[in-house]
């Protein structure tokens, strides 16, 4: 028994209770607390001075081929456990007033957060795959009922056909990696897989085809330009803590698989590495552009979450496994998927507020809220700094350790592809202040347009949850240290 | 004790702006109580030659670290005297001009903030750290720029001074990367070793690197092209302008290029820096002599200033712009301050032809404004003559066509000081708030007097010595230097007072020169061409390209599953994800088992 196996059943556990009549709010609120508690209990358990698997459980399901349920963290999923924890909590506390089925929508909540973290703490393979899936599915449930518009259940078509689509190519893929790691008997065992590669090695064109494989297995529902339609549509629609919990956790899922399994493919990046490029700068550029031209605050923020996952895949691409080095740029990317999951979660928390206080998103529309509703007008602007890369926040610590990846090996001379991309991927950042700061001005700065119907102000208890974002976010912005030492050298 | 230095400000802000917020007056004295123990601190650094330079990892990746770790030395202990001196007369100035405002806790907040930023930069011992505190006085400054924040034009000047910091801080960036693979260090005292042999086996590129790191000081110190930002940026409370937009923080790329000064000496790129800064003084200079606003005139004329500073540096002497940064910041400040006074005299009204008369009826501030700017046209014995003989003289050894621009400054600069001076404080009061003008209090006229002893005593070498040690630059003028320094100032002095004595409107309007040769324009229009029209463009491309032919990729490649679905009618959503999690589970159990 581990404490990973409380953390990710507690929700289960809410599910059963809220189905047999607990109230749902109430219990969901509660069990996430408790899970936050535990989240941070598992951080003080681990020792970041060891490698590999911690607080490890395992009970074997299946002997041929080799199925356990089996936890354990390193410090990769101890951080993207930490950000699930917090997420969660934070959305179940921000969840607007349900008006048609309450307990389902939460039920589904509590679904999509143990999805989550069980993905993350799952060392079988298997169930680090089904666990994701017993997330989306709640996913594609919340958008269809509960979303906003007419268009919800097209949205809510596009987002599952994409991701299942997803999902069937990165099995694919996982499945071809297994069939490369057959030596010693069929197994789920992801230590067993990484052992088995670091002794017997993949073929350098097996690498090739797989890494590709899970690169857009992966990449789909990670929103890897072009196939990120189904990205800004899905979270301007989707109730907020759905929102939230996708854009700011579920989603890493895909990034976190392919750090977790590249290291088995070093020669895959290689070969593939001007793809991703190309690829990642579709992310930063081009939809940063698309992010500027955006007019309703929820898809731009949704357009801005795509843009930023570009930073994810630089640090990425600027990881070199072969050559061996200091994991810079995979830092970076860690760092920032935290910094994105928690400063996106608040964005699209408060947003959902202001939609039920004000007629329209449509920002050119709105103004001066500041005025009447300072502490929703400062917690906003605080995560759209955040989000744009200031530093003192966790984002802005990533995002610097990725351009230093980029930039890694570089000792004068012409600019190789990497640095290139860097450079491009630098005015991103000028591009993410651009439509940041002018959505707080229209928003919340300058004179108010006549006849706007003026918001109140945001509850003290709503005020909690977004507290608690913002001082992770400023924690790991002011020390970031705290997080790399638990990544491995 | 020099972590005091930015702990305090950064506790005194997040104090006021989480628990005293609401009480300005509290808020004001807090914030006070910090700038002043860190003047304490500063002067006794200063005195005792601290040079410690302690440091903790903030980030490591494997034996990769970036550092947050400070540096003391003379240039760096020189600039936290100024710094924390001006600082906290602004705050004193504060207490009165924003006594009313009613978020003065805010204010003094973001004013906290600002002081725990500039302290990081000018106390930085690498390139991150320098980074991180830059980008930190860019959202102070936005901050105070905008805090008025329910009008317009402040928001707006807000948003624009940091979107061009932000463009200028790409270009630093980039320089940092570079600079870091070249000499494979960010630390500045260990860039120093590195820097030679990259500069001799990478020299063009190496030059690129300078010139990117340089686009962070365009930014900050608002030189060409990105000079847009500053006037705009008067938008803000004066006392801000004073600190941020004049003394203190638009100086920080100039301290940046003191503090890189190694790097300059080895490159031909150093000329390009020269050569922004002296079409910068100019430009400013010829846009100072047709505007009508007085903030916006002490604001050209900073840029002007800037300009002289960072040709100085870009020639070589870095030096010569710290001493010339130094004497400014207190001219400068005073000037802003005692502009300041006026306007808080006069209602708010800031139109130079609004005024008049204010010498009898504002005397102390009259007095004041008179030394500031006899300090910035350099009069002999006042500071500015000093430091501007060594900005003519750097100019005369390292280039003379930039002598002879760095001149023709040299002439404006009192012709338009002389304009302003004379049309504020002589005549009649030409609108009713210029008639009941009253001098300020005293908690306003007590900076103003420090400021116009410290713009007078400022150059002299006890002075500057105790300040900046032996980076004090001291060299034999040539008398052509002199005859220049003496002659412009009496020219653009005796034009300027000739030609507005007595008027009471422009006497020759040049629209062009007024409109600022219309470069805000023209940047409107490339941003709307290529940010806005391309946003749309890239806008329209995703939905009708990239999505049809992504989302119908996607579609063919689950074809058969598709069909498969079709087949069986399912027609809800929820029955849908059912079985596409069966489904799955299925797929798995059927790939693996069979």
């Amino acid at each position: 028994m581990s404490i990973l196996d409380l953390i990710i059943f507690l929700p289960l556990l809410g599910v059963a209770a809220i189905a047999f009549g607990a109230p749902a709010r109430t219990t969901a609120k509660a069990v996430t607390g408790v899970n936050l508690l535990l989240g941070l209990a598992a951080w003080y358990l681990f020792d970041g001075s060891k490698d590999g698997f911690q607080l490890t459980a395992s009970r074997p399901l299946i002997p041929v081929p080799e199925i356990a349920y089996a936890v354990g963290i390193d410090g990769l999923s101890l951080i993207m456990l930490l950000l699930s924890v917090i997420v969660a909590f934070c959305a179940m506390w921000m969840a607007p007033a349900v008006e048609r089925h309450e307990k389902m929508y939460f039920i589904s909540l509590l679904l999509i957060a143990a999805g989550a973290i069980g993905a993350f703490c799952s060392t079988d393979i298997f169930f680090f795959y089904a666990f994701h899936e017993l997330a989306l599915i709640p996913t594609f449930l919340m958008i269809g009922i509960w979303g906003k518009g007419e268009d919800r259940s097209a949205v809510a078509w596009k987002i599952t056909i994409y991701l299942a689509v997803g999902s069937i190519i990165l099995l694919a893929g996982l499945i071809a990696l297994q069939a490369q790691l057959s030596n010693g008997g069929l197994t789920f065992d992801f230590e067993a897989w990484q052992q088995r590669a670091a002794n017997d090695g993949i073929a350098s064109a097996a690498q090739g085809w797989i890494f590709l494989t899970l690169l857009i297995g992966f990449g789909i529902l990670v929103s890897l330009f072009p196939f990120h339609a189904w990205a800004a549509p899905a979270y301007a629609s989707a109730p907020s803590p759905t929102s939230m919990l996708h854009a700011g956790v579920l989603k890493k899922f895909g990034l976190y698989g392919l750090l977790r399994f590249t290291p088995m493919l070093p020669e895959g990046l290689e070969t593939w590495r001007n793809l991703l490029i190309v690829l990642l700068l579709g992310n930063i550029l081009f939809m940063g552009f698309v992010t500027i031209a955006q007019r309703n605050l929820d898809s731009m923020l949704g357009c801005s979450s795509v843009m930023h996952m570009g930073y994810i895949f630089l640090g990425l691409a600027s990881w070199n496994i072969v050559a061996g080095g200091d994991p810079i740029g995979y830092t970076g990317a860690v760092l920032l998927m935290f910094g994105h999951g928690i400063s996106i979660a608040l964005l699209f928390g408060l947003c959902g507020r202001l939609r039920e206080r004000v007629s329209t998103l449509e920002m050119d529309r709105l103004g001066g809220l500041g005025k009447q509703v300072p502490v929703f007008s400062f917690l906003f602007g605080l995560a759209a700094f955040a989000s744009a890369g200031l530093p003192g926040f966790a984002n802005f610590s990533g995002e610097v350790m990725v351009f230093f990846g980029g930039f890694q090996g570089y000792e004068g001379g012409s600019l190789s592809r990497l640095q290139w991309a860097t450079v491009l991927a630098l005015w991103g950042v000028v591009i993410s202040a651009v439509y940041m700061l002018r959505a707080y001005r229209n928003i919340f700065l300058g004179e108010q347009p006549d006849g706007l119907k003026v918001p109140s102000e945001l509850a003290i208890d709503q005020r909690l949850p977004c507290a608690l974002l913002v001082v992770a976010l400023l924690v790991i912005g002011f020390y970031p240290k705290l997080f790399s030492d638990l990544l491995p050298l | 004790m020099p972590w005091l230095l930015l702990i305090l400000p950064l506790v005194a802000a997040l104090v006021t702006a989480l628990i005293t917020r609401k009480n300005g007056t509290l808020s004001a004295f807090i914030s006070l109580g910090s700038v002043g123990a860190t003047l304490a601190i500063s002067l006794l650094m200063v005195l005792r030659k601290d040079d410690a330079s302690p440091a903790f990892t903030w980030i490591a990746a494997g034996d990769f670290t970036l550092e947050i770790g400070l540096t003391l030395d003379a240039l760096s202990r020189g600039m936290m005297v100024i710094v924390t001196v001006i600082g906290t007369l602004v705050h004193v100035f504060s207490l009165g001009y924003m006594e009313k405002d009613e978020s003065k806790g805010r204010y003094f907040a973001c004013l906290s903030l600002f002081m725990f930023s500039m302290t990081g930069i000018v106390l930085a011992n690498n390139f991150a750290m320098m980074f991180i505190f830059w980008e930190l006085v860019g959202v102070s400054s936005y901050l105070l720029i905008g805090h008025w924040f329910t009008k317009n034009d402040p928001v707006e000047a807000a948003k624009k001074a940091f979107l061009t910091n932000r463009i200028g801080d790409f270009g630093f960036m980039i320089g940092i990367l570079m600079l870091w693979g070249m000499t494979g260090s960010i630390v500045f005292s260990e860039m120093e070793g590195g820097a030679a042999e990259a500069a001799a086996g990478h020299g063009k590129m190496f030059g690129i690197a300078v010139l990117c790191l340089f686009c962070g000081a365009v930014g900050k110190s608002a030189q060409m092209p990105l000079h847009v930002w500053l006037p705009d940026a008067m938008e803000g409370p004066t006392p801000v302008s004073a600190l941020i937009h004049a003394a203190t923080m638009v100086a920080a790329g100039v301290y940046m290029l003191a503090r890189v000064s190694f790097l300059l000496s080895l490159t031909d790129a150093a000329q390009v820096i020269a050569w922004v800064g002296a079409i910068t003084a100019l430009f400013a200079a010829v846009v100072a002599t047709q505007q009508n606003d007085i903030k916006k005139i002490l604001a050209y004329s900073t840029l002007s200033q800037l300009g002289y500073m960072v040709m100085a540096a870009g020639l070589g002497d870095t030096n010569v712009a710290m001493f010339h940064l130094y004497t400014h910041a207190a001219f400068k400040a005073l000037l802003f301050l005692g502009a300041g006074a006026i306007i808080y005299a006069c209602h708010h009204e800031q139109d130079i032809w609004q005024m008049g008369g204010l010498a009898k009826k504002m005397p102390v501030t009259f007095l004041t404004f008179a030394i500031g700017t006899a300090a910035l046209v350099a009069v002999p014995f006042t500071s500015g003559f000093f430091s501007k003989e060594m900005i003519l003289l750097t100019a005369y050894e390292g280039n003379k066509t930039l002598f002879v621009i760095a001149a023709i400054v040299a002439f404006l600069t009192p012709f338009y000081m002389m304009r302003l001076f004379t049309v504020v404080f002589f005549g009649e009061g030409r609108s009713h708030h210029a008639k009941d003008a009253k001098e300020v209090e005293s908690v306003m006229k007590l900076p103003l007097l420090v400021l116009a002893a410290l713009s007078v005593i400022a150059g002299y070498g006890f002075v500057a010595g105790l300040v900046f040690g032996d980076l004090v630059p001291h060299e034999q003028v040539p008398s052509i230097v002199l005859v220049t320094s003496l002659g412009t100032l009496a020219a653009g002095a005796l034009l300027g007072f000739i030609l507005y004595k007595g008027k009471t409107q422009e006497v020759t309007p040049i629209g062009f020169i007024r409109e600022k040769f219309f470069l805000d324009e023209l940047y409107i229009v490339l941003v709307r061409l290529f940010q806005d029209a391309v946003g749309l463009l890239a806008k329209m491309l995703d939905t009708h390209v990239v999505d049809n032919i992504a989302s119908k990729g996607t579609a063919s490649t689950v074809a058969g599953l598709g069909s498969l679905f079709r087949r069986i009618q399912v027609g809800n959503l929820q029955a849908y994800a059912f079985l596409f999690g069966v489904g799955v589970i299925l797929v798995v159990y059927l790939l693996v088992f069979a």
